[in-house]
């Protein structure tokens, strides 16, 4: 009974016209997308169209798919459908344009390195084969460090950094990147106040520097002070815009009550290969 | 065993095996004056350079148990390669031994992506299969007649002492071609040994420079084979990198520190058996990357063993020594500054043996924060009084903060407080105190009452 309301209630929270072609204007245009682990489906159909120079906070309960969206945005997880532009340009030409801050728990931190050594990481892109960083890298990386604060960690050995101070390395290493769209996976997780509020300064500059940020984010009490766009995510989009008009109580409900129990049965049963329990 | 020749003079004609070798023998191996003896140790050397800063990248990348079931699945490779051109010769034995060790690389990846199986099972899977059909075609071969004198068993245990010119060459080869290719390469080796994905999303092909890397590990494994055997060769590309690492946090010197390491135990191995004629020596070679291993696990001054046991020592003899002067101060506190406090206080104040507490008195004289008070009593100088009155301040702010913000009942908090105070550093202290938004001098005990009872 509760699955075929919640299954309702996608149908009518879907965007009314379905964009048959990509938004060219937008900074992260995903058409039609689906994605699959192991053949088992964690995102269907997505379609969205992010807006320029603004933050916008991804939502979603555990499992909804949020860090994969961003992955599959950045070629890491294959797409079964669908497809991803950046300012109308594949991943392939784009990838100047992007800024990726992985979680924090994805990396081992006992790597022989500096925080100076990983956010110099960050040019890596804009470096040919076989050449290695130059002198202006360092300094680029070293600005990015100052950015969040951490100019005088640069020397420090990664692992000797608070779990705050190295989710602001992986930051200054994004920013090293010097990226037009940030897409940032639960860069706010397990930091400490000081952190917390570097990284919200941080975002604002990025926007009034005209940049478009994508951070997933589950905090929900910070998300109307820290967001100006909210995209409410469980294996598929159940609303977006606005903060201020989306992020009510009543899509909030769609998105975390109620277990979608049509969807995730749907899932395995594709996993499965069709076969039934 | 040519290498037996150099040695031939330093034994007697009833040679009843282990003997050290006489002082003239020693010095022509040390000073490389022998020519075989050369080969060997120059060879050995160029390998242990080769297999230290390649397997540096393969333990970053957390792939050296995969160098593990490479070795083993060479054997098949060489049993086959020998079987279909009939060589004698090293390079198409080696030539199979590389196509069965990429084989086996493949077959762990291959098996991994299935689900369930896991890393460690797919290699062991891998490394044991290969080498089991290994084991039977070498058996096959030595059957036959040609295959008699062939000594495909040389693989298995390795011969350093078998090795001729071409092979060191080799060798030499291989080695110049990982410090090329390190040199080249090093930027994108450590972008994808720290973090592959994020480097995949920069756009670096993660695959092809995985290809480039595991590459200069077969080549390495496959020439350092004859001379330190399959089941061993794994040692060399693991042990001096992990050795390595507990010099130094930089990658760039735990590279040449591990080159240096696997050079070390190739050219004082070689030597070893050299000397003593009937040591393996693909076995003392890693028994020397063993020792290295040792050592620098218990005294290298960064990360090791007996540096973090003194750093936890003199923390905990931090701890004690400002402990004993926040009881003086606490006694100060309640009577009067500059108060005689007798020895038997202190020694009920906490459970201090004796002896300890002895110790700690006399670095308080030493340091001029105590002096002898009256009465064979115990009192603060004023530079000891500032130290204790900083300690005891720690102690009264964490206190509070953690009855107001962690809820915990004041009767526990001396205990908590009791680890915490002496770790804190000056910038959490501010935070503690804009988090109490009162710092008076000194806080008053929050269990007051207790400290004299």
């Amino acid at each position: 009974m509760e699955s075929s309301i919640t299954f309702n209630a996608r149908v009518q929270a879907r965007p009314a016209q379905r964009a048959d072609d990509h938004d060219v204007s937008s900074p992260v245009s995903i058409h039609d997308m689906t994605v699959a682990y192991h053949r088992k489906p964690v995102l269907w159909d997505i379609d969205y169209a992010a807006p320029e120079g603004q933050l916008i906070g991804i939502i979603g309960p555990n499992g909804a798919g949020k860090s994969t969206l961003i992955k599959a945005c950045l070629d890491l997880v294959p797409k079964a459908s669908g497809s991803v532009l950046f300012y109308g340009q594949p991943y392939r030409k784009a990838r100047k344009m992007l800024g990726y801050v992985p979680q924090r728990e994805s990396i081992d931190w006992d790597f022989p390195a500096s925080a100076l050594d990983v956010v110099t990481m960050g040019r890596y892109g804009r470096i040919p084969w076989c050449v290695p960083p130059r002198k202006k890298d360092k300094q680029i990386a070293m600005h990015a460090l100052e950015q969040v604060g951490m100019a005088e960690y640069a020397r420090r050995q990664i692992s000797k950094l608070s779990g705050g101070q190295q989710q602001r390395v992986f930051l200054a290493r994004a920013l090293a990147q010097d990226a037009k769209i940030y897409l940032m996976d639960e860069p706010f997780a397990g930091v400490d106040a000081a952190t917390e509020t570097a990284i919200v300064q941080l975002l604002r500059d990025l926007k009034s520097a005209g940049k478009t940020v994508l951070v997933v984010h589950h905090d929900l009490q910070t998300v109307p002070e820290y967001f100006d766009q909210v995209l409410l995510l469980n294996m598929r989009i159940v609303a977006y815009g606005p903060t201020k008009t989306v992020f009510t109580q009543e899509n909030l409900h769609k998105t975390y009550g109620g277990r979608l129990t049509l969807l995730v049965e749907a899932a395995e049963a594709v996993a499965r290969g069709g076969k039934p329990t | 065993m040519i290498l037996a020749a150099a040695n031939e003079r330093a034994r007697t004609i009833t040679d009843t095996g282990f003997e050290w070798p006489t002082w003239p023998a020693f010095w022509r191996t040390v000073s490389l004056a022998d020519y075989n003896t050369r080969v060997v140790i120059i060879g050995t050397t160029l390998l242990g350079i080769a297999a230290g800063v390649v397997g540096t990248f393969a333990y970053l990348r957390k792939r050296a148990m995969v160098g593990d079931a490479l070795s083993h699945a060479t054997l098949p490779g060489i049993a086959a390669a020998f079987l279909i051109t009939g060589a004698k010769s090293l390079p198409p034995l080696l030539i199979g031994a590389a196509i069965s060790g990429v084989l086996g690389i493949l077959c762990v990846l291959g098996l991994r992506r299935i689900p369930r199986i896991k890393e460690d099972a797919a290699i062991g899977i891998v490394l044991s299969v290969f080498f089991g059909a290994g084991i039977v075609l070498i058996t096959f071969v030595q059957k036959m007649e040609t295959g008699n004198q062939a000594g495909l068993d040389r693989f298995i245990y390795g011969k350093a002492a078998g090795m001729i010119f071409s092979d060191a060459a080799l060798i030499g080869a291989v080695a110049l071609a990982v410090l090329a290719g390190v040199l080249l390469m090093f930027k994108e080796f450590r972008a994808i040994c720290f973090d592959a994905e994020y480097a995949a999303a920069q756009g670096w092909p993660v695959m092809l420079v995985d290809v480039i890397m595991m590459s200069l590990v077969v080549l390495t494994t496959v020439v350092g084979l004859q001379a330190v055997g399959l089941i061993l060769v794994v040692a060399l590309l693991i042990i001096p990198a992990t050795a390595a690492r507990f010099w130094t946090d930089d990658l760039r010197t735990m590279t040449l520190l591990a080159g240096f390491f696997g050079a070390l135990s190739g050219w004082i191995g070689s030597s070893f058996s050299a000397l003593l004629p009937r040591m393996p020596t693909g076995a003392v070679i890693v028994l020397c990357t063993g020792l290295i291993f040792f050592i620098s696990m218990m005294f290298a001054p960064l990360r090791g063993v007996i540096a973090s046991i003194v750093r936890r020592e003199s923390l905990s003899l931090k701890i004690r020594y400002q402990n004993l002067l926040r009881a003086i101060a606490e006694v100060e506190e309640q009577a009067a500054p500059g108060i005689s406090v007798p020895y038997a206080h202190l020694l009920a104040e906490r459970s201090w043996k004796p002896r300890q507490i002895r110790g700690l008195i006399r670095r308080g004289f030493r340091r001029g924060d105590l002096h002898a008070g009256d009465a064979g009593g115990l009192a603060l100088t004023s530079e000891g009084r500032e130290r204790a009155n900083r300690v005891l301040r720690n102690h009264r702010l964490w206190e509070l903060y953690l009855i107001r913000y962690a809820d915990i009942a004041p009767s526990h908090v001396d205990r908590d407080a009791d680890m915490i105070e002496h770790v804190l550093s000056p910038e959490i202290v501010r935070e503690l105190e804009k988090a109490l938004a009162e710092a008076p001098p000194i806080p008053p005990s929050p269990h007051a009452g207790e400290v004299f009872a």
